[in-house]
């Protein structure tokens, strides 16, 4: 086997970030320009909102029993015991909240969204869809670019609202009676700004998860191989890209909304 | 009309079309014959913008499809349909949405009037009252024809044929060939078949046009090309091969 070259690597990796950047801006251009079809953002909302309900309530649960879990264990230490929740709240909002649920749904949607996109292409259903004066940006990425940036919030809420459940479950557990001012402290430091934050990071995180994983279905190579092979990055490259946009995005709305 | 001037494409460091020149003429049915990934699915796809040319034009109706843009490309492709090789049925939808899906896009029909399309052109296609199996509940001649259905629905000018029986037994080949040259003659449209299977070119082509390596080898009607002395062309359309017999020696 050949070694690669270095110089075709990296003409083919900015060729594709080329490729990506105007896939985005033609989905973008056509969600705000063209007006959708309904039926199938709702089809789409049911299949990513719905259908993920069991993985992001459960990640959301347990994610935030063990982060009031650790936080007390640590608290209990120098007797800040009733700060636990405070911790909790502002770590599910604007942390773990967005960041494991944009995690999970990458794995789910996004796997799902290249595979079927990712077939569509390799049995010619894309080109078909061309031949019947049809934008495959039109009917194939803008209903799952929307369907996300929805559902993702909605799935955020549920999951730090299940995730504070958990935690005050928890510090019942753990501090009996106590537990109500644990509560009253999470309300009196959980402010708005930490939902915003989350909020708005789930919005990005939506777009990231839907534009990756319609973009490697759509240029996925031939056979079962480039399917699998596109499935596979679609969740990987989501994910760094989510764990990377959270980096920027924490300095820059920390700041923003302070 | 259709115009092709030096068409060239290459897929990495393999140059699949060398300076491909054809013209169709309206209304008439044309056959483009070669070897198998000689290329003629490739030009094909040219004709109706799905594949960008490395140089040359396509013109279709007397307007150059290379430059466009993706939606520009749209009101193009509005005078095509297209069978594929596969047939390429939309798996997730019904027969009866596979067929509606470009009248219901273009949204100039009431659902009744599309319903009743529909069945029109399942009974053209003679599979009237499948409406509503899907795709993988069809054999493999059922789905060309459901394609077919598909691609005639909205009245194209032009009719783009994909390898039409490739894969058919000869029976459904023969119905399918059939079929073509029924609908041509009821829709008066254009027609571009690429194919390998020279009794299907035989019985559809008005016209056939032979691509070898790259470039249109031969031209001319059907009885011309098969009556043709020229090797390359005699080889071909007799399928007779040249088989290497210092490999098999080797061997």
């Amino acid at each position: 086997m050949r070694p690669p070259d270095p110089a075709r690597w990296a003409s083919d990796k900015v060729h594709a970030l080329g490729e990506f950047t105007l896939l985005t801006r033609e989905a973008f251009i056509s969600l705000f320009r063209r007006r959708p079809d309904f039926r199938d953002i709702i089809y789409q909302l049911y299949f990513i909102g719905v259908k993920s309900q069991s993985v992001v309530l459960i990640t959301g649960a347990f994610t935030g029993m063990v982060l009031a879990a650790q936080t007390y264990f640590q608290f209990h230490r120098v007797r800040m015991d009733t700060a636990t929740l405070a911790v909790v709240g502002v770590g599910m909002c604007s942390e773990l909240g967005p960041v494991l649920t944009a995690l999970m749904v990458a794995g789910r949607v996004g796997a799902a969204l290249a595979a079927e996109l990712g077939t569509m292409r390799v049995t010619e259903q894309i080109d078909a869809l061309r031949t019947l004066a049809t934008h495959p940006v039109d009917y194939l990425v803008v209903p799952r670019l929307a369907a996300t940036i929805v559902a993702l919030p909605l799935l955020t809420v549920e999951s730090v609202a299940i995730g504070i459940m958990g935690g005050y479950l928890l510090c019942r557990a753990f501090l009996g009676a106590y537990a109500t001012y644990a509560w009253d402290n999470m309300v009196v430091y959980t402010g708005v700004p930490d939902l915003v934050t989350g909020l708005i990071k789930s919005i990005v995180f939506g777009a990231i998860i839907a534009m990756v994983s319609c973009y490697k279905g759509m240029t996925c190579r031939e056979g079962a191989e480039g399917v699998g092979r596109a499935t596979t990055e679609a969740v990987v490259y989501s994910s760094i890209a989510i764990l990377i946009t959270n980096f920027f995005l924490t300095l820059t709305l920390n700041r923003m909304l302070a | 009309m259709i115009e092709v001037r030096h068409l060239q494409k290459s897929f990495g460091t393999q140059r699949v079309l060398d300076g491909v020149d054809m013209r169709i003429h309206e209304g008439e049915s044309v056959v483009i014959i070669g070897r198998s990934g000689g290329g003629k699915s490739v030009l094909l796809k040219h004709l109706i913008g799905l594949l960008t040319p490395d140089s040359g034009e396509v013109l279709v109706d007397g307007v150059d499809i290379v430059h466009m843009n993706e939606r520009d490309l749209i009101d193009v492709r509005r005078k095509f349909g297209m069978l594929f090789q596969g047939a390429a049925l939309f798996d997730s939808m019904t027969v009866a949405e596979n067929i509606a899906f470009a009248l219901r896009r273009q949204q100039q029909c009431t659902e009744d009037e599309v319903r009743e399309k529909v069945s029109e052109a399942l009974a053209l296609v003679e599979l009237a009252g499948i409406e509503q199996k899907k795709p993988a509940q069809l054999s493999g001649g059922m789905r060309k024809r459901v394609g077919l259905a598909r691609a005639i629905v909205y009245r194209p000018e032009i009719l783009l044929y994909d390898e039409p029986t490739t894969g058919l037994d000869p029976i459904i080949s023969d119905s399918i060939d059939q079929l073509i040259i029924n609908i041509r003659q009821k829709l008066k449209v254009t027609s571009v078949a690429v194919t390998h299977d020279m009794r299907s070119a035989r019985r559809i082509g008005q016209r056939i046009f032979m691509l070898y390596h790259g470039r249109i080898y031969a031209s001319g009607t059907a009885e011309e090309i098969f009556a043709s002395q020229d090797p390359v062309v005699h080889h071909f359309v007799n399928g007779i091969s040249e088989p290497r017999q210092d490999l098999l020696e080797d061997f």
